[in-house]
Order: C-alpha cells, then sequence, then structure tokens
C-alpha cells in the first residue's frame, strides 16, 4: 500500500514540476520522460522474451511522421488516434510474419526496418507527393506534450506492474527462459509474444506521436535516427530489462549523461555510445538492480 | 541483358558478403551486425589508399584482405570470446552477440564518420567501358566481380575439399563433439570469425570499386548480407552464392525498371517472402 502511495505522490510531484522549470529544463524533462517511456515500453516485451528488438526507432519515426502528415487536417486527438493505430498495425505486420520462427528473424527484420521504412516514405514523398519534409504547426505547448508523455509513461509502467502479475506475464517469462518448456505447458507461444510485441510497439509508436511537436521540421532522416533505438536499448539494459523499475534506473541517469556528452563531445559521441554499450553488455549482463542486489546478498552473507 | 550483366556483377559483391556473415554466424555462432560497418571501412580505407597514396585498388585488396582478417582475429579474441565463455554454450550467446556486435556497430560507425566524414563517397578507377556480350560495362566493375568470383570460388573449394574445409564444417555441424575428434573448437572459431571479417573488408574493397557510398550506409550492407543468408539457408555455401547472385540480380532488375530507392524494400519483399514460405531457406532441408 505505501508503495503505492509513493508512486502515486511522485507522479503528482512531477506533473506539478513544469510550473517551477525554465524552457531548458522542461526540454529536458520531456527527453527523459520520453526516453523512460520507450526503454519500459522496449522492455515490456523484449525484457522478458528476450527476443531483442532493434526496431524501436521505426515505430517511434512513424508515430512522430503520422503527426507530421495528418496534423493539417484532422483534429490532434484523432492524429493521436491513427499514429496508435498504423503502430499497431506495423507491430501486427513484423509479429506475424516473424514472432513464429525463431528469435533471430524476429532480430534481423528489426534491425532493418527503421531504414525500410525510411527509404519508403523519403520514395513515396519524392516520387507520389513532391515534398520531402513537413511542418508540424499543432497548438499544444510544451506542458502540454510533458504532461502528455508523463501519463504515457504512468500508464506503461502501470501495465508491466500489470502483465508482471498476471498469465500474459508469467508466460512471457517462461517463454524467456525456455521456448519449449513453455509450449508444453500449453503456452501459445506466438499469441503470447505477438500480444506483447503489438502493446510495447504501439506505445512507442505514440511515444513519437507525443514527441513531435517538439521537432516543428520533420523530415525521414530526422525522425528515423538509429540513435534512438539504440540509446533506449542500452537504458534498458544498464537497469536489468527484466525488472518493473529497471528501464526507468536506467533512463534516468543515461539520458542526462548522454546529454551532457553528446554537448560536450559532439564529434566522438557516437563511439563513447558505442563503447557505453558494449560495456554495459559485458558488466552487467543482468542489469544493475540484479548486481546490486547480488552485492547486497554477498554482504549479508560476509557479516553473517 | 544490360540489367542480366550488372545484375551478376552486383550478385557477385553481395554473394561473397553473405558468405563471410554465413561463416561468422554458422562456425564462429557469433550473430554479427557491425558486418556492414567493417565492410566500409575497408572501401574506406581502399579509396584512402588510392587518393592519398596512389596504390592501385588491386594491391590495397592484398593489403586490407589480411588487415581485415588481423581485425576479426583480434575482436574475436577480446570482445566474442569471453562472451562464448560466459554463455557455456547455451541459447544466451545468440543474445548476447547480437547486443556486443550492436554496440559495436556504433563505435565504427563513429569512427568511420569521424576520420571520413559524412559524405558520399566514390573513386574513379578503370571507368572506361568494355564490351561483354554486347553490354558495355565499365572494367572497375569487371575487376570487381573478379575478385569477388575468385575470393569466394578459392574460399568454397577450400571448404568442400580441404582437410581445414572438413574442421571448419565439423564445427559448424556440432559444435559440442568437435572437440571429440581433436578440434580445437576456440581456435577454429577464432579463425572463421578472422575469415569472415577478411571476406567483408574484401567485399568492402569490390564495393568501392564502382559504387558511392557513405559511413551510414553499414545497416544496408549487413541486412542484405543476413537476407542472402537466409534465403541460402543458415551455413550453406553453395546456396548462399547462388542466393547472393539472385538478389543482385533482383536489386539491379527494381532498381532500372521501377526505382532505385526502393532496392531495400526489395531485399525485405525476399525476405519477407523467404520468411513466410521457406524459412529454412530456398536452399536448405527441412529441420
Amino acid at each position: 500500500m505505501s508503495r503505492i502511495a509513493l508512486a502515486v505522490v511522485t507522479v503528482v510531484l512531477l506533473a506539478a514540476i513544469p510550473g517551477y522549470l525554465s524552457d531548458y529544463s522542461l526540454g529536458l524533462m520531456i527527453g527523459l520522460v520520453t526516453y523512460v517511456t520507450l526503454a519500459s515500453a522496449w522492455a515490456l516485451f523484449s525484457g522478458h522474451t528476450r527476443y531483442v528488438s532493434l526496431a524501436t526507432v521505426a515505430f517511434y519515426g512513424s508515430g512522430a511522421y503520422t503527426v507530421a502528415v495528418l496534423n493539417e487536417s484532422l483534429p490532434y486527438p484523432l492524429v493521436l488516434l491513427c499514429a496508435g493505430l498504423i503502430g499497431f498495425l506495423l507491430a501486427l505486420i513484423v509479429g506475424l510474419s516473424t514472432l513464429r520462427l525463431a528469435g533471430i528473424y524476429f532480430v534481423i527484420f528489426s534491425f532493418g526496418l527503421a531504414e525500410l521504412i525510411r527509404q519508403l516514405i523519403t520514395w513515396y514523398e519524392v516520387n507520389v507527393t513532391g515534398t520531402l519534409g513537413r511542418y508540424i504547426f499543432l497548438d499544444v505547448t510544451a506542458r502540454g506534450i510533458y504532461w502528455q508523455m508523463l501519463a504515457l509513461a504512468v500508464f506503461t509502467i502501470g501495465l508491466s506492474a500489470w502483465i508482471g502479475r498476471h498469465r500474459l506475464g508469467l508466460a512471457l517469462k517462461v517463454i524467456g527462459d525456455d521456448e519449449m518448456v513453455a509450449a508444453h505447458s500449453g503456452i501459445d507461444l506466438s499469441r503470447t509474444k505477438l500480444i506483447a510485441f503489438t502493446l510495447s510497439s504501439t506505445i512507442i509508436t505514440l511515444a513519437g506521436a507525443i514527441a513531435s511537436p517538439r521537432w516543428t521540421y520533420v523530415e525521414p532522416s530526422l525522425v528515423f535516427n538509429p540513435t534512438v533505438s539504440f540509446l533506449t536499448v542500452i537504458m534498458a539494459l544498464l537497469g536489468g530489462a527484466n525488472r518493473l523499475w529497471g528501464p526507468l534506473m536506467g533512463a534516468v541517469p543515461l539520458f542526462l549523461l548522454f546529454e551532457w556528452l553528446s554537448v560536450s563531445f559532439p564529434d566522438t559521441y557516437p563511439v563513447i555510445l558505442g563503447l557505453m554499450f558494449i560495456a554495459v553488455v559485458f558488466l552487467f549482463p543482468q542489469g544493475l538492480l540484479s548486481s546490486a542486489e547480488a552485492f547486497r546478498n554477498r554482504l549479508k552473507g560476509g557479516t553473517a | 541483358m544490360t540489367t542480366l550483366i550488372l545484375g551478376l556483377v552486383l550478385g557477385g559483391t553481395y554473394a561473397l558478403l553473405a558468405l563471410g556473415l554465413t561463416i561468422q554466424y554458422g562456425i564462429a555462432r557469433i550473430m554479427n551486425l557491425a558486418y556492414g560497418e567493417i565492410t566500409l571501412a575497408a572501401a574506406f580505407v581502399l579509396v584512402f589508399l588510392f587518393q592519398a597514396a596512389g596504390i592501385s585498388p588491386l594491391a590495397a585488396i592484398l593489403l586490407v584482405g589480411p588487415l581485415g582478417y588481423a581485425i576479426g582475429w583480434a575482436l574475436y579474441a577480446v570482445m566474442m570470446r569471453p562472451l562464448v565463455a560466459r554463455s557455456g554454450g547455451g541459447s544466451r550467446l545468440e543474445v548476447d552477440s547480437i547486443l556486443a556486435t550492436f554496440g559495436l556497430l556504433f563505435v565504427i560507425q563513429g569512427l568511420l564518420l569521424m576520420v571520413f566524414g559524412s559524405n558520399f563517397t566514390s573513386i574513379a578507377y578503370l571507368d572506361q567501358g568494355i564490351s561483354v556480350f554486347g553490354v558495355t560495362v565499365a572494367l572497375n566493375r569487371l575487376l570487381a566481380f573478379a575478385v569477388c568470383v575468385i575470393a569466394g570460388g578459392a574460399l568454397t573449394l577450400a571448404i568442400s575439399r580441404s582437410r581445414w574445409g572438413l574442421v571448419m564444417r565439423a564445427v559448424a555441424l556440432t559444435p559440442s563433439s568437435a572437440p571429440l575428434v581433436g578440434i580445437d573448437v576456440n581456435r577454429v572459431a577464432r579463425q572463421a570469425f578472422a575469415l569472415g571479417s577478411a571476406l567483408a573488408a574484401i567485399g568492402g574493397t569490390s564495393v568501392a570499386m564502382y559504387q558511392t557510398f557513405s559511413a551510414t550506409d553499414g545497416v544496408v550492407f549487413t541486412m542484405k548480407a543476413l537476407v542472402i543468408v537466409i534465403m541460402g539457408g543458415v551455413g550453406n555455401v553453395p546456396g548462399v552464392l547462388v542466393a547472393g547472385f539472385a538478389l543482385g540480380l533482383v536489386e539491379t532488375f527494381v532498381a532500372t525498371m521501377i526505382d532505385p530507392g526502393l532496392t531495400l524494400a526489395a531485399t525485405f519483399a525476399i525476405f519477407l517472402g523467404v520468411l513466410l514460405w521457406r524459412p529454412q531457406g530456398i536452399f536448405g532441408r527441412r529441420a
């Protein structure tokens, strides 16, 4: 009970914060909450099943681009709805064609997906509509974006918590441990994976749609930046992708660190990112939370 | 006819690239997502050697190939080996190698961007045309094709005929029982990974001879090589060669008949078809 109260108080505080922040800090907070959402949504599917999705930005970018295309012709809530729907359909296509096969096919498909969508949109815009690059003019303030993103983050973590306590979460964990066992205990493998993947991807698409007004000018090469996929994965891994709070614990410090790095070392930034990623894979294979727990247990064991 | 010949030339490069990738995945068990970056690095080195030092691309291949081998060897020893040891032969290696090489992808790409910049690069080398079956083909393409055929052919022969190839195939088939007949799996895996990197580098030199490329194209090369590997069946060398040429042909066809911007879409369409129809590869056997 006290945990829930703590969570509610934190969310209320976070929601009240924009009134006390400068524009720059608010921008920072939006980025931070965005990555908490992305990392948590990514872990919702990939964390337990260990099906590594490298397609975060394919969905994120699709969401942003949907808003760019529709923002002048439809009211904002409908635009969001369309973005979610597009993410859902896209995830369904990817999931139906790859998730009934071995994990490696899924990884490969997700690896090239962002580049594929980027090329397709570029081709379509150049050859059919003749406009490469679009503007987003919405009267959504930075605070509005922040609140929407915060709501999405809370929803994502809440959904993860709920799934973790129900049949779906258990099924996902078994699949991650051993698919053969999962199949023998009567779990419908493809269906379980598909549900988790579409949920995760739809949330990621919505995150892209909500964040998009920050850009004003949108172009395929801007919104389908592979760094987004990369950051999402490293954040979730660092905290611990199979823990409820893991992605959040990874996203907060890494986002601030990356923000500082990208300003201080703009040229070497990608190299530092890559090296840190490799370091995380080597040093914290189960995430920081698990390492911290193991360390605490060892201390206890040492003194007892 | 032009499409056919240009497609075959492109397919030669793809077949070579996919061959290296299938060796890395099939024998060393490393799914290398940074594969295309190694290809690009080799391409940039070739351009640099040609422009700054005036070294002919053909001579550069003799330099870049062994360099690729050395880098692959070092990467395996430093980066992959601890992951292999940690996984203890389980399925964890696949996830770990995917993640580690995904990180490596950004490191190499970052280095390339730092050193060579983000501009499109190409060189003008032997670009006079030669008539082949009535079609004018630039000499550099033919040369690149010859390089791929020689390197790929020699390797295919070595794997299917020599004792060394037998050892490689044994490890690919059952890494757990290879030690029983006195095979040092670790050494073979390291060799295989290094060899795959060398092929990636040679493929890169052939790309540099006739294509325009930029530092962020690595994903596309990796993706195409992966799709060819799956199309041909993992570990199936002749299958991969045929699939490589097939993709080259399809891509050239799409580029000339429909639009050059849709070549990756064509790759994905093939991939999707293979996944839905024969996931074990067009030339693979059903498990």
